[in-house]
């Protein structure tokens, strides 16, 4: 490999770095700004341009005239880790029938199943959201625990499909026919000889789930009023017209740490090798 | 094996039943609302016939919209393929310091898109933000990127490009990681050079993944809506309104239900029919063989 090859893909690798890093420093910076460091214009240096402050760190975490985010990270937290876990366990049974038996219902085969499951991340959320209220409405979970996780399962029920029925695929059969032999039932083969098996991409399936339920703000945004606010609802209002933006930015940092540390997490599988058969 | 054919369902239905529940009614309650008045003053479930679709085909914000569309997102996912390939290529094999690359290359999709948006407002604040402050410092005026048009759409598909590239990024270096070695040996012992080996081998072998991958990212993006909420509210004016954006402003914000009942129809038959030519196009273009799913099945 040439020198100058070299420099030139470590340069590029460099500037994508600087991009991605960016906004992220952005938001660190800020966050120990208050208004004298906001005001006069960018700063960059802590201490040479601008005072540090931890005021905006102090309002989200209960200071006075601050925001509560803790309730509203709980809150997403259960929402997230409910509907992923609901979601992949159905995801997974059904992706499961899909890999291993033939549907014939009239024309419709299993390939138009798997379809119909991964067209529904067609659907905008703005088109299922005023239907969405009404139904919630009717079932008295507006503003509620269980009325979001029941619309978020909706968003990730079709990607722990998608993931699982090609990884299913790539399980060679035998694994189901030896522990069928063994005396096991349809089920109990699932359960004892594939799910031990599906930890990849189970895996990936979660990331995902955890990705989308975590980060989906729309369906909170109009479902949900006084009683129950996420964590993205909570970040966006503070940005009103004259956004306290440190505050801002120690929300908005607070709120992405823990999918940040999915990414370092996510990185160990990939290296591993156990992921790459998984997305294709 | 018939205890297997009355097991089957028991793995399909559950999850088969709770999508088409949480998803069938919406979807029938939109077609009905699509045919009837309701409005914030009239909220009722009347028959109005045709007559909110006749308005969705005057309606030329809402074309312009769709038209906008299908450039940023067109636009934004071709430049995401190409830098997302382009990055998993340069982190596959070969380089130091690999998985904090990786690592870092993956953040973004992992953020929040709304609270990146409003992360990304300061940063383009026109007299407080960094970027102006850096472009002044190379003597460039200040950029006004929330008052005018084009700005605004490349703020915009910046914030779109920042977000979604690690997708891509991610789909791809999984895709290289599976390849089977034999191709590149074989390429090695023809003496194949780097960029011949990409062309004759890699890319070809990539094909499948990059169609899936750019198919999965059009639909996501098709629905746009959260960023352009938070980064630009649509404006200025109607400048960065996607058709998502604009079902908001229409259905929830002025509560015309019925009106954006037949504007989110007509939305989702085009998007149906535009993603289903393009995955046409893009399999014939990527000489993808016809193939995959439906060969494993059997």
């Amino acid at each position: 490999m040439s020198r100058l090859y070299a420099t030139f893909k470590y340069t590029l690798i460099s500037v994508w770095a600087g991009f991605v890093v960016g906004p992220f420093m952005w938001a660190v910076l800020t966050s120990f700004k208050d208004a004298n460091g906001v005001q006069g214009g960018a700063t960059y240096l802590p201490w040479v341009q601008y005072e540090p402050t931890l005021t905006g760190w102090q309002n989200i975490f209960g200071g006075a005239g601050g925001v509560d985010v803790v309730r509203p990270f709980l809150n997403s937290a259960v929402i997230t880790l409910v509907a992923s876990i609901i979601s992949l366990a159905l995801g997974a049974l059904a992706a499961y029938g899909l890999s291993r038996y033939r549907f014939k219902i009239g024309f419709i085969a299993n390939s138009d199943i798997i379809f119909f499951f991964v067209s529904q991340r067609i659907m905008p959320p703005v088109v299922l959201v005023v239907p969405f209220f009404f139904l919630l409405q009717w079932a008295n979970l507006l503003d509620t625990i269980p009325g979001l996780v029941i619309v978020t399962v909706a968003l990730l029920l079709p990607i722990a499909v998608w993931v699982m029925v090609d990884f299913f695929n790539g399980i060679p059969r035998q694994i189901d026919e030896m522990a069928m032999l063994d005396g096991c039932g349809p089920f109990g083969a699932f359960v004892r000889a594939i799910l031990p098996n599906s930890v990849p991409g189970l895996t990936v399936a979660a990331m995902f789930c955890a990705v989308f339920g975590w980060n989906d703000f729309f369906f909170a945004f109009r479902l949900t009023f006084t009683e129950i606010q996420t964590l993205p609802q909570a970040v966006v209002a503070l940005n009103s017209s004259i956004p306290p933006w440190w505050t801002l930015s120690a929300a908005a940092l607070f709120g992405m740490s823990p999918l940040i540390l999915l990414a370092v997490w996510v990185e160990r599988y990939l290296s591993k090798g156990s992921l790459p058969g998984v997305i294709r | 094996m018939d205890g297997l054919r009355r097991h089957k369902s028991m793995f399909l239905l559950p999850g088969l039943l709770t999508l088409l529940l949480i998803i069938v009614f919406p979807l029938l309650f939109t077609i009905r609302v699509s045919f009837s008045g309701w409005n914030v003053s009239n909220p009722e479930m009347d028959f109005v016939g045709g007559a909110n679709y006749v308005k969705v085909l005057q309606d030329s914000r809402f074309w312009a919209a769709n038209l906008r569309l299908v450039l940023l997102a067109g636009g934004t996912v071709l430049i995401q393929y190409l830098i997302g390939f382009g990055l998993a290529l340069l982190v596959w094999r070969n380089v130091r310091a690999r998985r904090l690359w990786r690592v870092l290359f993956l953040v973004p999709m992992m953020t929040t898109p709304v609270v990146m948006a409003a992360v990304w407002q300061m940063i383009f604040h026109e007299s407080l933000g960094p970027v102006n402050d850096m472009l002044a410092k190379l003597g460039i005026a200040p950029v006004h990127w929330f008052t005018e048009a084009g700005p605004a759409l490349a703020a915009l598909m910046t914030v779109e490009i920042w977000q979604w590239t690690p997708f891509m990024f991610l789909l791809m270096l999984a895709g290289l990681l599976s390849l089977p070695k034999e191709p590149f040996l074989a390429a090695a012992i023809d003496g194949a050079g780097a960029w011949r080996t990409f062309w004759k081998v890699t890319f070809p072998l990539m094909a499948p993944v990059s169609v899936s991958a750019i198919i999965i990212r059009l639909i996501e993006a098709s629905k746009l809506s959260d960023t352009v909420y938070v980064l630009t509210s649509g404006g200025p004016g109607s400048a960065t309104e996607s058709p998502g954006y604009y079902l908001y402003l229409r259905g929830l914000k002025e509560q015309q239900t019925g009106y954006a009942g037949s504007l989110s129809l007509t939305y989702l038959v085009l998007m149906v029919i535009t993603l289903t030519i393009v995955a046409a196009l893009l399999a014939r273009a990527f000489k993808v063989p016809r193939q995959s799913s439906k060969a494993k099945e059997q």
